[in-house]
């Protein structure tokens, strides 16, 4: 008889409290398992789990396979995917789902390596077609493509999802779940990579991420000067100044006010963009702004085309423009 | 220090052409650069080159016209290039991707200490073919890497991962990727490349039989996945165009959304 399938998430319990990726996918696991006919299934690797198994079978997991030993209390993504491999070249699941973390993202394309199977990064969508394949949705080009891939044979399917996409399921301290435990099939003693320091990041201002206007800036603003009067700006409208990576460059701002992919991602109520031509690192990173007001000379600019009001004119005299008049008009 | 660094051209992303037919994009058409965070990777090799010596091999995968990424390293200082090249690579995949560019670096660069690559692409994003580079060929490896200083025969690297700053040890041969917060890459001029290598730049192109794969396994039926749908995920917004001198521009502007703007700040804006 053919063996019940398999869905399986990966259990990135670190940062439990503010990154719920593996409650999320489980929650999804649990929706998708029903049109497959699958178990869903957690994976927990590491030292003192049993939180951890618990919270996981609360929220959904109805099979929990667990690696524990104290040589593995560090995250590695190296160990880690040894394992995870080991793990489902015994238990063949069908669908191996891993949060697109930092470590996520480093773990799953080994995993995936290891098993010589598919892998699509940073999910936004998960489904399954007419052929019980998981359709899963990936973006490109900063969010302005989205992709759907399969992975018709090799198995599992696998995908890292973004964090905030799926919903997690209440958790329920009676539901019932299998443990099962794998020993350490190796030594894993010796490492050719050591962690020698760990610490969590200070407290960073998340003044830019938690504003509900952000004034942003790049190249087309002119001169430093001009760029400084955006603070005047920003004095007025109870806004957060940030920059893009020309003027970070410049020094003109600090690496702090970098609003791009590798820096801040917002979603402002209400978005100034000062001459910024929209390069996608930029617009990525600004694309779920509620309003965007975009000042550029060339109405040509990808940022013009993603506003909502898009102002043709020289940025350095509509900021001053703005400034006289907001200084009239605001009680 | 003997190095590699993977680099990849991807298309020049302020100015995609779009197919307005299909809503897809024109790849053919896109004008290439070096993705950023191979410039970056390259930055690292060459700060390390300079304070330990050694080589830098550019290795990059992609359509003939890659070749000016390759250049464009070259002109910063990297020492030879190889342009992986062939039709029938066309589609590959993550998996497929990095099993060719382990295939080179095994026959092509076997004594290296380091490899580098970007983190990302800014086309697919993927961050995948660093890490499945290091399983291709078993290597120690640091995913989205800031810092990188050599001791001895060790890398001491140091990265933020999902709030934690983390500082690692790890043996040689190695492998990092790079990320785009640490390492400003330096400029180059386009006139500057030429000037570089008028005549025979140190470039060798491999194909599939240079590197001595057989045609199943890379390319797209090689790959285990299969893209079945692209689309884009925003239509063009109906926007408001604002048009004039400046003082007329901002009044209108406080006329028709000042409420919204005001309510957003959580103050009156006067009509």
């Amino acid at each position: 008889m053919k063996q019940k399938l398999e869905i399986w998430v990966f259990g990135d319990y670190r940062n439990y409290f503010q990154n719920r990726v593996t409650l999320q996918l489980i929650g999804k696991a649990v929706e998708l398992a029903k049109e497959i006919k699958a178990t869903v299934c957690a994976v927990v690797i590491g030292h003192e789990l049993d939180e951890w198994i618990g919270e996981y079978i609360a929220h959904g997991a109805r099979r929990v396979y667990v690696v524990e030993d104290p040589v593995l209390k560090e995250y590695d993504a190296a160990t880690y995917a040894f394992l995870t491999a080991r793990l489902a070249e015994v238990h063949k699941p069908d669908i191996l789902l891993v949060g697109a973390t930092s470590f996520g993202r480093e773990f799953a394309p080994r995993v995936a390596k290891r098993l010589k199977t598919g892998l699509t990064a940073d999910c936004v969508g998960l489904a399954i077609d007419q052929d019980s394949l998981l359709v899963q949705t990936a973006p490109s080009f900063g969010g302005n493509l989205l992709a759907d891939i399969v992975t018709p044979k090799q198995r599992p399917q696998m995908a890292t999802v973004r964090p905030g996409i799926f919903r997690e399921i209440p958790h329920n301290y009676e539901a019932k779940g299998k443990i099962i435990r794998m020993p350490l099939p190796i030594d894993l003693s010796s490492r050719r990579l050591r962690l020698r320091k760990s610490e969590r990041q200070p407290h960073q201002s998340k003044k830019l991420e938690d504003a509900a206007i952000v004034i942003c800036s790049g190249r087309g603003i002119g001169s430093r000067k001009k760029f400084n009067n955006l603070y005047e700006l920003a004095g007025l409208t109870d806004a957060e100044v940030g920059a893009t990576r020309p003027l970070v460059y410049a020094g003109w701002a600090g690496h702090d006010s970098l609003v791009g992919q590798a820096g801040k991602i917002i979603r402002p109520k209400i978005l100034f963009s000062f001459g910024v031509s929209g390069a996608i690192q930029h617009t990525a990173a600004v694309n779920d702004a509620e309003f965007i007001i975009a000042v550029n000379k060339n109405p040509k600019a990808t940022m013009m085309k993603m506003a909502d009001v898009a102002i043709v004119a020289d940025a350095g005299q509509v900021c001053s423009a703005l400034i006289r008049e907001l200084k009239k008009r605001i009680r | 220090m003997e190095m590699v660094v993977c680099i990849k051209q991807v298309p020049m992303v302020s100015e995609l052409p779009w197919d307005p037919a299909t809503g897809t994009l024109k790849r053919d058409l896109a004008e290439g650069m070096m993705n950023p965070a191979c410039r970056h990777a390259l930055e690292a090799a060459l700060q390390l080159k300079a304070r330990h010596g050694g080589r830098i091999t550019a290795l990059t995968m992609g359509p003939p016209m890659a070749e000016e990424v390759l250049r464009q390293a070259l002109a910063l200082g990297a020492d030879q290039g190889f342009l992986i090249s062939d039709p029938a690579m066309a589609g590959s995949d993550t998996f497929v991707t990095s099993f060719i560019l382990a295939t080179a670096v095994k026959k092509y660069c076997p004594n290296f200490d380091l490899v580098l690559c970007g983190c990302y692409t800014t086309d697919s994003e993927t961050a995948q073919v660093g890490p499945q580079l290091a399983e291709e060929l078993d290597l120690p490896a640091a995913a989205f890497v800031e810092e990188i200083a050599k001791k001895k025969n060790c890398l001491i690297v140091k990265r933020l991962s999902d709030g934690f700053i983390e500082t690692l040890e790890m043996d040689l041969p190695g492998l990092v990727t790079v990320s785009t917060r640490h390492y400003a890459p330096r400029y180059f001029s386009l006139a500057g490349i030429e000037d570089a290598f008028p005549d025979a730049a140190p470039i060798r192109t491999l194909s599939a039989v240079d590197l001595g794969l057989e045609r199943g396994s890379i390319g797209v039926q090689a790959s285990p996945t299969r893209i079945v749908n692209v689309y884009t995920s925003r239509t063009e917004k109906q926007n408001v165009i604002l048009r004039g001198a400046p003082k007329q521009i901002v009044e209108e502007l406080l006329d028709r959304f000042g409420d919204r703007i005001g309510g957003a700040m959580g103050k009156d804006i006067e009509k």
